[in-house]
């Protein structure tokens, strides 16, 4: 317990504590200037914001808005919207419970083999989604490497099962929140846990009473990125998942397969998947994340 | 672009082969084929033509040296949608009369024709350990089974096929193409998939076939075309008749294709 403490605090105390004045110093410059954004940023950031606004402001101009109410009343676009807003959000949850330890873990921990560790977490933010799902099939298929004894032992097989799609999901998202909660946690001033340990508080108490609390916008942030992650993932679901109306099949899913035959389907069906996440994004920021912007 | 340096890679190997062979199969269709024809051509083809136009592209280039083919493989389905948007396609071969009707429709081609065609195949594990011996069969309770998405050929044709023998399959995955559905049964996560007899073939040795007596009653008939925008028109008309010509019948017959 005691062999950490001395070296740590000095890390998150020296930038903090220097940069204030020196900010404060330059700050004594004409009023006008105040915003410090130099004009030469303005051009790329245009460009950088136009370029992603471009792609969703064509679908919805070229959307046929008329179609929208058949879709909305259609068993299966409801049955794909249920699926995927209900797998996403429990696939979330799951990346909470394994990824804030986690996240802990890899800030905290003083093990040399840390860093290969956070590599391998971030390895499926750089694999296609695709891989993913092949992967999974072989580690969790029928023939899978741990999939085989859940057959075998069980009778369970994962594959084309609701619970694969969150699976699924939850292997694509969870590097998201992890990454999120990692950066808050490095962020937090550890004088306050230790002034909570000095007060007399075990380290669970101090992770939940004191920690947690501090780090909790990071993790929301971080969760609303694994959800909204979730929401759109398609690559490893088809391929792990499968694709069965009502079962397996998520938004994305369903937007596809569409654009094969029907793609003024598919534009109204990602309408639809757009205005529930942007409806979820919105309610859970006047919420919950309200804290985050300044 | 991996497509095209693996197809370079092959090309090569191939090369080297015939070279050791001594062939002389490429020579009568040079004669066939027109002059000047050279350049790059683009062919977007059906998921199901994989192997079969992986070997007439090889063919092609060596009958008209300074051709380079690329192929872009997928759904019919998907690739019609690709060139109605202004993808740089030469050559369009669908799985179906359907994705062609789109592309002729929205005036990117006109007079296709009618190359190959193909017929369904039940694809099971090695050693069929579901015994799998039937379309009745696959409506079994326990025997886990892959269909195509109705919205691409396969999938098409799969429903055709099981409404006109009257079963009433539950699979447990309509995958996006053939391809993926057969690496399904491959992969050992389904019993049974619905696939095209060329698909079979192709992966011989990974999956076993049964052949469906009734396969006839859902015939896929695969038409092919010059695009309207090719930029290499004469290649791409080229590469049509080297489709039909007797060379490249015999290629797709030896991949388990039937004649048009």
């Amino acid at each position: 317990m005691t062999p950490a403490t001395p070296d740590t605090p000095a890390i998150p105390d020296t930038p903090a504590t220097p940069a204030p004045p020196e900010l404060a110093e330059r700050a004594g410059r004409p009023p006008g200037r105040r915003s410090g954004i130099p004009p030469a940023l303005w051009v790329p950031a245009a460009a950088g914001l136009a370029f992603l606004v471009l792609p969703l402001a064509a679908l919805l101009v070229r959307a046929p808005w008329g179609q929208l109410p058949d879709q909305l009343r259609s068993q299966t676009v409801l049955a794909a919207l249920r699926l995927s807003v209900v797998s996403a959000s429990l696939a979330t949850a799951g990346c909470l419970l394994a990824g804030v330890p986690l996240a802990w873990v890899l800030a905290r921990s003083a093990v040399p083999g840390v860093r290969v560790l956070r590599a391998l977490v971030t390895v499926p933010l750089v694999l296609p989604p695709v891989v993913g799902g092949v992967a999974l099939l072989l580690a969790l298929g029928r023939r899978g490497v741990l999939g085989r004894y859940l057959d075998s032992w069980f009778g369970v097989t994962l594959p084309f099962s609701p619970a694969a799609v969150v699976l699924a999901e939850a292997f694509v998202a969870m590097p998201f929140l992890v990454i999120a909660v990692e950066g808050a946690l490095r962020g937090v001033d550890r004088r306050f846990e230790e002034a909570a340990a000095t007060l007399g508080a075990s380290r669970w108490t101090v992770f939940r009473r004191v920690t947690l609390p501090l780090v909790a916008p990071g993790v929301v942030a971080g969760a609303v990125l694994c959800w909204t992650r979730a929401l759109g993932e398609f690559g490893a679901t088809i391929t792990f998942a499968g694709n069965y109306p009502g079962r397996t099949q998520t938004v994305p899913i369903a937007v596809y397969l569409a654009l094969e035959t029907d793609p003024a389907g598919a534009q109204t069906l990602s309408l639809v998947l757009i205005a529930v996440s942007v409806a979820v994004l919105v309610a859970l920021r006047g919420r919950w994340v309200g804290g985050l912007a300044p | 672009m991996r497509a095209r340096a693996l197809a370079a890679a092959l090309a090569a190997g191939l090369a080297g082969a015939l070279a050791g062979c001594g062939s002389a199969d490429p020579t009568p269709s040079a004669q066939a084929g027109s002059a000047g024809v050279t350049g790059d051509l683009t062919v977007f083809a059906a998921a199901s033509l994989t192997e079969a136009f992986g070997t007439i592209g090889r063919q092609f280039e060596a009958a008209h040296p300074g051709t380079h083919v690329t192929f872009s493989f997928g759904a019919s389905s998907d690739l019609a949608t690709q060139i109605t948007q202004g993808a740089p396609a030469d050559v369009f071969a669908s799985a179906a009369p359907a994705p062609m009707e789109k592309v002729t429709g929205a005036g990117e081609a006109s007079g296709p024709q009618t190359f190959a065609s193909n017929e369904l195949e039940i694809a099971v594990l090695p050693g069929n350990p579901a015994h799998v011996g039937s379309l009745a069969d696959l409506a079994r309770p326990g025997v886990k089974l892959a269909l195509c998405a109705e919205q691409v050929p396969c999938g098409a044709a799969a429903v055709k096929l099981l409404t006109a023998v009257g079963v009433t399959a539950h699979p447990v995955t309509l995958e996006k193409d053939v391809k993926a559905a057969l690496s399904k049964v491959q992969l050992g996560e389904v019993d049974a998939a619905l696939v095209y007899r060329t698909d079979v073939k192709a992966a011989a040795g990974k999956v076993d076939g049964v052949q469906i007596p009734e396969a006839g009653k859902a015939v896929n008939r695969y038409p092919i075309v010059a695009l309207a925008h090719a930029r290499n028109a004469a290649a791409a008309r080229a590469f049509v008749e080297y489709v039909l010509s007797a060379d490249g019948q015999r290629v797709l017959a030896d991949a388990g294709f039937a004649s048009p």
